[in-house]
């Protein structure tokens, strides 16, 4: 029965019959789809199992193997952990968005061809543009559409590449390609946007935070996984990734220490991460290859549970910012649980699933020799411990007490984030199901004496700079001046270099982006002058001026055709 | 299927099919005056247009595969006589163009009664049905002179139904006397190159033509020719320096009327260029292609983006959707322009896929109409929130404008883009893309002001009644419809495109009717961007 329909159309359907349902039916709905979708995909066999032919093309609506189910299936889990996390949510324009949203990017897995992963990658990009309206602000709704723009534009750059590269080579199969034509840049700078490359990025930190508490705990999961599953299968082995991938972990790191609002740290420490995946396609060793994969998985779930748990002090709270929180496990500790185990997933402490993931492609960057990078990967996980792992936790729940007393999160919320954070500690301590699931088959031991001793040893150190500082730099009075002393080595101590560096980097930005903004705008005046409706090209012309026209385009034609 | 022996002893009613086409509704334009009862008005019209509907299916049905119907008028043998000649291109038009007009009737049913009062409907739907009528006649004769009799029937009745808007906007009247103006410059333009044609050819039917202009090769009258009938049916197309009558004769035309020309009258006119570029003269002219790389792409290049700025800062939806129309004409003459099978099928399917596209946006603006009283953005805030079907059915015709996949207007571009690529003119496919992002730009300011506006009162609060809101959403259906299931849009048109191109497009011998075009394989144009390695049966230029 699975091979009858593809597994997006599920989700579909069900978002076609939504809005007809009763609220209650529909939060079964919600649930059942992406478990019936799960079910589907972990029983299909492998090969291209759906096709249609769509004027001339043949499209691979269903391509199945290792490395596209294992994403189909975390997108299916991911969307059932978002879902019920969004119980209490009675929004019909989100639930909606969220089902086409999910479906889309299921869809776009399983395509096999380019021109299907065009329908479903901009599938992804309109459903999801609703999860941030659905907040309904003035903000939000401009970054929606900034957020729009951009994703729209990497569709079009997708579009461009696949007719460029039907062209050349005369097939749309979605393959491994190598750059270095025309239509591979565009096919992969439309991926990089996605994926959130470095200074493509911008639109991943400016949107997610602007998200519903809900919104953002689905946005996080799918759109930036689909760009790291097309890059694995487009561009694995290419080697302008494992550096891309390398700023990628770094820089994000700076920008995350010296941001206030909590879930601006996430997206950024998203971003962060990311980099390690697209280190892991750049290797495009099968070790590499399935460490990209896992932890793709594995990060799709860590990632959820924090912003799930900052969500959830946001909804109870109304705040996300660091320095207006503080002191909430008094009255909200299961969810400052959750969140310690996010957070210890994240920095990768042994039995938490980060550590299982990570050190695959710690271990293939050795293993391929990129001393540097792992260097740099090194580096960036000592980063994520501190603005993830400490930073998060400390900030929301333990800090200056805020004095707030808020509830503890709602039921739903706090069963979504049990199963994640079970599901966390699970794959930390017992890996195998999981790399039973990995792409490539490849025997590899992530506990053994040495990864565990360094990684102890790095995150040891790094929480002892962390103690140090907090005790050197402050002492004196209250709890008050905690916020400011942690503050201080926060804004002013570690970062005081990088915080230059960012200062001139940002006001080059700014500066250029004044720039463009006063060319787009006097470019718009200049057009509108001219084609406003009081322009000359839109008034209307007098009869004889349409008539002279008239005269000339005649002269023109019978000109070129004598001239011939 | 190509029966195309020539009918002069026809028995049964199915061979007089193509007359027919022409003939019901014009003979119930008078009917409906004489009988001149008010309420018979509509619906004889609507029968009408019903019959006219299911000919065409019939036509389409019988000529979709290749092959053409010969039909002499009055039982005198072509090339005397007049010859109405169905092939797979005119299918698909008569079959646009009346389904159209079935559609679209129900829905002047209520809004021409809003828009122009009740008292002039027996007189409106009798010009309607001339209107009509010319615009079938010019799409199925395959006589010269004939095209041009069709074209003032359907000219001279169209600036009747324009000036029908002054009832509510008296700027009509002007709108509807430049457009004569205009009008009546370029027919005289197209009857000057017919003249200039039967000069040197010494006959009216287009298929006898195209073989004395084979057999002589071009002179300098024929050149001519070539040229007043381009500059003459780029005025009905209202290709872009000659597109000055468009915006204001659709503005302020009654609603009912602007659907059905923005989505017929220039299709039909667009319909003859083709015929007369490829099936009259032959692409292998180098004049000709001198005129469509010269003249053509440029304009229809300035038509794609001087036209679709314009609509991005206009105030009016109604006006806005105008002046789109002639950017999306851009498309359609690009299209021709890339002289290959795959740019050909663009235009033809473009003709076909963007009538159905402006149809349904004409539409949800008469509804706002109806609504509100104006289509100006100041005051249909909020409106698609309060009408929801009237909303969605231009959501959807707005993707399909823009050419999002999925959608009727992805076809079309998609194809166009190959036929670029083709010819190797790849900038002429990212152009067509950024002019694509014009259209975002303009449809995305519609969409805000009708749903993310709010409402400036809460008198309207429901959708229009049923006869409007069914035809708009039918056509809705079509765009979603055809742009996934190409098997009509694309398969007339790649029929009729590969024919056309064929140059003789069985307008050549009477002698070997039955095996003409599907059988000749298309040419190889897409080897090479040179037309000249057509397999022309045409001589090349003699100097």
């Amino acid at each position: 029965m699975a091979e009858l329909f593809p597994v997006s159309f599920l989700f579909f359907a069900a978002a076609l019959v939504l809005p007809l349902l009763p609220m209650m039916v529909r939060s079964f709905l919600l649930l059942g789809v992406p478990v019936l979708s799960g079910m589907i995909v972990w029983s299909l066999p492998e090969g291209m199992l759906w096709q249609v032919s769509f004027f001339g093309f043949e499209l691979e609506l269903m391509r199945v193997d290792p490395l596209s189910r294992i994403f189909a299936l975390i997108f299916s889990l991911a969307a059932f952990l978002g879902n019920l996390y969004a119980w209490h949510v009675r929004d019909t324009v989100q639930q909606v968005a969220a089902l086409l949203y999910v479906g889309s990017a299921i869809g776009a897995v399983l395509a096999g061809d380019l021109l299907t992963l065009f329908f479903y990658w901009e599938g992804t990009a309109i459903a999801s543009v609703f999860l941030i309206w659905a907040r309904g602000t003035e903000g939000a709704y401009w970054t929606g559409m900034r957020y729009l723009i951009i994703q729209i534009g990497s569709g079009v750059l997708l579009m461009a590449g696949a007719v460029v590269w039907y062209h050349e080579t005369g097939s749309l199969a979605f393959e491994r390609m190598t750059l270095g034509s025309l239509a591979t840049w565009l096919i992969f700078i439309s991926f990089g946007i996605k994926c959130a490359f470095p200074l493509l990025h911008n639109w991943l930190q400016d949107s997610y935070p602007a998200a519903t508490v809900t919104g953002t705990v689905i946005l996080s999961a799918f759109t930036t996984k689909l760009a790291v599953y097309a890059l694995a299968r487009g561009f694995a082995g290419t080697e302008i990734l494992v550096y891309i991938g390398a700023v990628m972990t770094l820089f994000p790191i700076f920008y995350a220490v010296i941001e206030n609002d909590l879930r601006r740290v996430l997206a950024y420490s998203l971003n962060n991460q990311l980099g390690f995946m697209v280190v892991g396609v750049g290797i495009g060793t099968e070790l590499a290859l399935n460490g990209t994969a896992a932890h793709a998985f594995a990060h799709i779930l860590y990632k959820a549970l924090l912003f799930m748990s900052v969500g959830a002090v946001l909804f109870r709270t109304g705040t996300a910012k660091g320095s207006e929180l503080g002191g909430l496990y008094k009255t909200m500790p299961l969810t400052m649980i959750f969140c310690v185990v996010g957070a210890a997933s994240i920095s990768a402490f042994p039995l938490f699933s980060g550590f299982v993931t990570k050190s695959m492609i710690l271990s293939a960057a050795v293993k391929e020799h990129y001393y540097i990078v792992w260097a740099i990967l090194l580096f960036a996980s000592a980063g994520v411990f501190h603005h993830s792992g400490i930073k998060i936790p400390y900030f929301a729940f333990f800090a200056h007490d805020s004095g707030m007393r808020p509830k503890e999160a709602p039921t739903h919320m706090l069963l979504a984030m049990g199963i994640t954070a079970f599901l966390c500690i699970a794959i930390g301590v017992y890996p195998a199901p999981l790399y039973a699931l990995l792409p490539y088959d490849v025997t590899y031991h992530s506990y053994t004496t040495t990864h565990v001793i360094t990684q102890l040893q790095l995150l040891f150190f790094s929480a002892l700079a962390f103690t140090v500082l907090m005790r050197t730099g402050i002492y004196p009075p209250e709890l008050k001046s905690v916020n400011l002393d942690s503050d201080w080595i926060y804004r002013k101590a570690a970062p005081r270099v990088i915080g230059v560096l960012a200062s001139y980097v940002s006001q080059i930005n700014s500066s250029v982006l004044t720039f463009l903004n006063n060319r787009v705008k006097n470019t718009i005046n200049r057009l509108y002058r001219s084609y406003g409706p009081e322009g000359r090209m839109a008034s209307t012309w007098p009869t004889g001026a349409m008539v002279l026209s008239i005269a000339l385009l005649l002269g023109a034609t019978l000109l070129v055709n004598f001239a011939g | 299927m190509a029966t195309a022996e020539v009918a002069v002893a026809s028995k049964t009613l199915a061979d007089h099919l193509p007359v027919l086409q022409v003939v019901v509704p014009l003979v119930t334009s008078p009917l409906i005056v004489v009988i001149g009862v008010r309420s018979l008005a509509w619906p004889l019209a609507f029968i009408a247009s019903v019959i006219a509907f299911i000919i065409s299916c019939l036509l389409l049905y019988q000529v979709i595969d290749g092959g053409f119907i010969s039909y002499a008028i009055g039982g005198w043998a072509p090339p005397l006589g007049i010859e109405y000649r169905v092939d797979a291109t005119n299918a698909l038009l008569l079959f646009l163009i009346s389904g159209i007009s079935v559609i679209g009737l129900p829905y002047a049913l209520t809004s021409i009664r809003f828009e122009i009062g009740a008292k002039n409907e027996t007189l409106f739907y009798a010009c309607y049905l001339l209107c009509f009528t010319g615009l079938l006649g010019v799409v199925i004769t395959g006589d010269a002179f004939n095209i041009f009799v069709f074209l003032e029937i359907s000219s001279l009745s169209t600036y009747v139904l324009v000036a029908q808007g002054a009832i509510r906007d008296k700027r009509a009247l002007t709108a509807a006397y430049d457009y004569l103006i205009m009008g009546t410059i370029g027919a005289t333009f197209f009857v000057i190159g017919i003249g200039m044609l039967y000069m040197s050819t010494g006959t009216l039917n287009l298929a006898d033509i195209a073989d004395r202009i084979a057999d002589q090769g071009s002179n300098r009258t024929i050149r001519a020719a070539f040229a007043f009938i381009v500059v003459g049916m780029g005025l009905k197309v209202a290709l872009v320096p000659l597109h000055l009558w468009l915006p204001n004769a659709y503005t302020f035309a009654p609603s009912a009327v602007t659907v059905f020309l923005a989505a017929t009258s220039t299709k039909a006119a667009v319909y003859v260029l083709l015929r007369f570029m490829f099936s009259v003269y032959h692409p292998s002219f180098i004049f000709e292609v001198n005129t469509l790389y010269f003249i053509f792409i440029p304009f229809a290049l300035l038509a794609m983006f001087a036209a679709s700025f314009v609509a991005i800062f206009q105030s009016d939806f109604k006006r806005m959707l105008a002046y789109s129309s002639i950017a999306q004409i851009g498309y359609m003459l690009m299209g021709i322009a890339m002289l290959n099978v795959a740019g050909l099928t663009s235009t033809i399917v473009h003709m076909f896929n963007h009538g159905i596209t402006k149809a349904v946006l004409f539409m949800g603006v008469g509804a706002f109409v109806l609504k509100v009283g104006s289509s100006f953005y100041d005051s249909i805030h909020g409106l698609g929130r309060r009408m929801p079907i009237t909303g969605a059915c231009i959501v959807i015709g707005g993707l399909s404008l823009i050419g999002v996949p999925g959608t009727a207007g992805f076809i079309s571009k998609w194809m166009l883009m190959q036929a670029a690529f083709e010819n190797g003119f790849w900038w002429i496919a990212v152009l067509v893309v950024l002019s694509s992002l014009l259209a975002v730009a303009y449809v995305w300011r519609a969409l805000d002001v009708i749903y993310l506006k709010a409402p400036l009162d809460d008198s309207v609060t429901r959708d229009p009644p049923l006869t409007m809101l069914i035809p708009m959403i039918i056509l809705a259906v079509a765009c979603v419809w055809f742009g996934i299931d190409t098997t009509i849009s694309i398969g007339a048109a790649s029929t009729a495109a590969e024919s056309l191109l064929n140059g003789s497009f069985g307008m050549m011998p009477t002698e070997i009717p039955a095996e003409m075009p599907a059988e000749v394989p298309a040419p190889t144009i897409e080897s090479a961007p040179e037309p000249e390695t057509a397999p022309a049966p045409a001589p090349t230029e003699s100097q």
